[in-house]
């Protein structure tokens, strides 16, 4: 395997809410390579959220080490973290939080490539009406708030947004949890679609194991703070060794179509 | 304008909006309707109001023309008003908004400011600053700004720090935005509307501030002042009282006004929640 895009060792983080210390994460260690997607699952409260807002450095870990294209992550600051920040973006679960009410589908993403100055001032307008085709919406959307948009194209100026600095690595936490069964698929499939052309890696965080199986290269599992398992993600679905990936499977009845169905029956018997 | 709507289909918000638009117009008016300086002698000294009909609301102890005065007066009244309150918010909202999105020693050096601000009476800091720097008109708004800023400081603050923890303010961290540019183009925008409501209020007290500046003589001498005409008229009360009730009452339908339009605006807000 190549040089992984993003190493981290040993994440520990609590919260103390009052007198009580909750441990959201305790010692993780996870690795993920150029262009692979890494499923993480795990219920809620688990810490997945956390995860990813360590990773992203919207919050300090306590103790451990991230290295992220060869850098010492946690070690950068001020102008330096900013400029890097570009290598690594995040999706978030609701699309309605993630933006600025006040924000316009076009100036979100003019926004992002002119912080970053991906492209040249005058070229913006026309990398805004790629990114928003790329995205499978209409150019007529651009002038639009983004309060004016249902919830699926929100979702899609979020990835355009994510995907307009031409990251290395993004994170999807609970990217596609909001939205419609229906509209989840699109979404889905243009990730992958992405992940084909440019090469990103992604962290897909759900509580939906359904989901993660259907674009994850490799799965790990995590329960109360702890990675419980992890690998390729058939493998891992086919002989979870950990209890929580048995409650899982057996808790996601469309699974029966997507793995071999034998195994599927074996463990929803014995899940519950 | 759905929030304007709303403002004025309420029975409050349309009664200020009516009354603070007469008072407006006044002011708009006033070189139109009253020509030249108020300040200058119009006719024979201590007329009663109704009796010439060129000066319809009389004339105080030097001859000056009362309506002139209350039309004047009311663009002062207005300027200072509104100055200040725009002085005072905006002072109030970049202290606030640096206290609450920078947090930790800055955040506590500068509430501690506004919290030496706030313990001095507001109308005793105005009083000291213009005894101090000299009635005129720029320093009364400056003064009653200094008064009335930690208000606005203190509301900014708290909506930035629930405003910093959402989502959006983590998406324009994530995408690599400058701090300060979050902090004034993703977070200010958003905890201004409840600030807008208190600016109001704020307008109100300032009026009233301005009006008992100039009763106590610390106002602008060359400029007519509804504050300064009670006064003036305070030495002749029982002969002629309309020169003091003339101007209160313009005082009263101004700040009614603003109060009015101030509490239908917070409700405004309110019921059609931020958007």
């Amino acid at each position: 395997m190549t040089e992984p895009l993003l190493t981290a060792r040993d994440l520990r983080r609590t919260f103390t809410s009052g007198r009580r210390h909750i441990t959201a994460l305790d010692g993780v260690s996870l690795a993920i390579a150029p262009g692979e997607t890494l499923g993480l699952v795990g219920g809620s409260g688990c810490g997945k959220s956390t995860l990813a807002r360590v990773l992203t450095r919207l919050i300090a870990p306590e103790s451990g080490a991230i290295a992220f294209m060869g850098d010492d992550w946690l070690a950068l600051g001020g102008g330096r973290l900013r400029a890097a920040r570009r290598h690594m973006q995040m999706v978030f679960q609701d699309p309605l939080a993630a933006f600025n009410p006040r924000a316009t589908v076009g100036g979100v993403l003019a926004d992002a490539l002119r912080i970053h100055a991906v492209v040249p001032k005058a070229a913006r307008a026309a990398e805004v009406a790629r990114l928003i085709d790329r995205v499978g919406l209409s150019s007529g959307l651009i002038g639009r708030s983004i309060h004016d948009i249902s919830g699926g194209q929100r979702q899609r100026v979020a990835i355009a947004r994510a995907i307009s600095v031409r990251p290395r690595l993004v994170i999807l936490d609970e990217a596609v949890s909001a939205l419609d069964v229906s509209v989840r698929g699109r979404i889905l499939e243009l990730l992958v679609d992405l992940q084909r052309e440019t090469g990103v890696g992604y962290l897909f965080i759900s509580h939906d194991l359904a989901v993660v199986r259907a674009v994850s290269h490799r799965i790990a599992v995590m329960d109360a703070g702890r990675l419980v398992e992890e690998g390729p993600a058939a493998s891992v679905i086919a002989a979870p060794s950990s209890d929580v990936l048995a409650h899982l499977i057996g808790a996601v009845p469309r699974l029966t179509g997507i793995i071999r169905p034998e195994r599927s029956e074996d463990r929803q018997d014995d899940a519950y | 304008m759905s929030f304007l709507r709303r403002l004025l289909s309420s029975p409050t918000g349309a009664i200020g909006a009516a009354l603070l638009s007469v008072i407006a117009s006044a002011a708009l008016l006033a070189p139109w309707i009253s020509p030249g300086d108020p300040l200058s002698i119009a006719g024979p000294a201590l007329l009663a109001p109704f009796s010439d009909p060129a000066l319809p609301f009389g004339t105080d102890r030097l001859g000056r023309d009362v309506l002139a005065g209350l039309l004047h007066g009311a663009r002062t009244s207005l300027v200072v008003g509104l100055a200040a309150a725009a002085a005072s918010v905006l002072l109030g909202s970049m202290v606030g908004t640096i206290a609450g999105f920078a947090g930790r020693l800055v955040d506590e050096a500068l509430m501690r400011v506004v919290d030496a601000f706030q313990i001095v009476p507001g109308f005793l800091l105005a009083l000291a600053f213009v005894s101090v720097a000299g009635g005129s008109l720029p320093t009364v708004i400056v003064a009653i700004a200094l008064s009335s800023w930690a208000q606005p400081a203190r509301l900014v603050r708290a909506e930035v720090l629930s405003i910093r923890e959402r989502d959006y303010v983590a998406a324009a961290r994530v995408i690599g935005m400058h701090p300060i540019e979050i902090a004034f183009k993703e977070i200010l925008p958003n905890a201004l509307p409840p600030v807008f409501a208190l600016a109001a209020v704020i307008v109100a007290a300032a009026i009233l501030t301005e009006a008992a500046l100039s009763f106590l003589g610390l106002g602008d001498p060359n400029v007519v002042t509804w504050g300064s005409m009670i006064a003036e008229g305070r030495n002749v009360l029982r002969a002629a009282p309309f020169l003091s009730v003339i101007p209160g009452i313009g005082l009263v339908v101004a700040v009614l006004g603003v109060y009015l339009v101030s509490e239908a605006a917070g409700e405004a807000l309110g019921r059609g929640g931020r958007p």
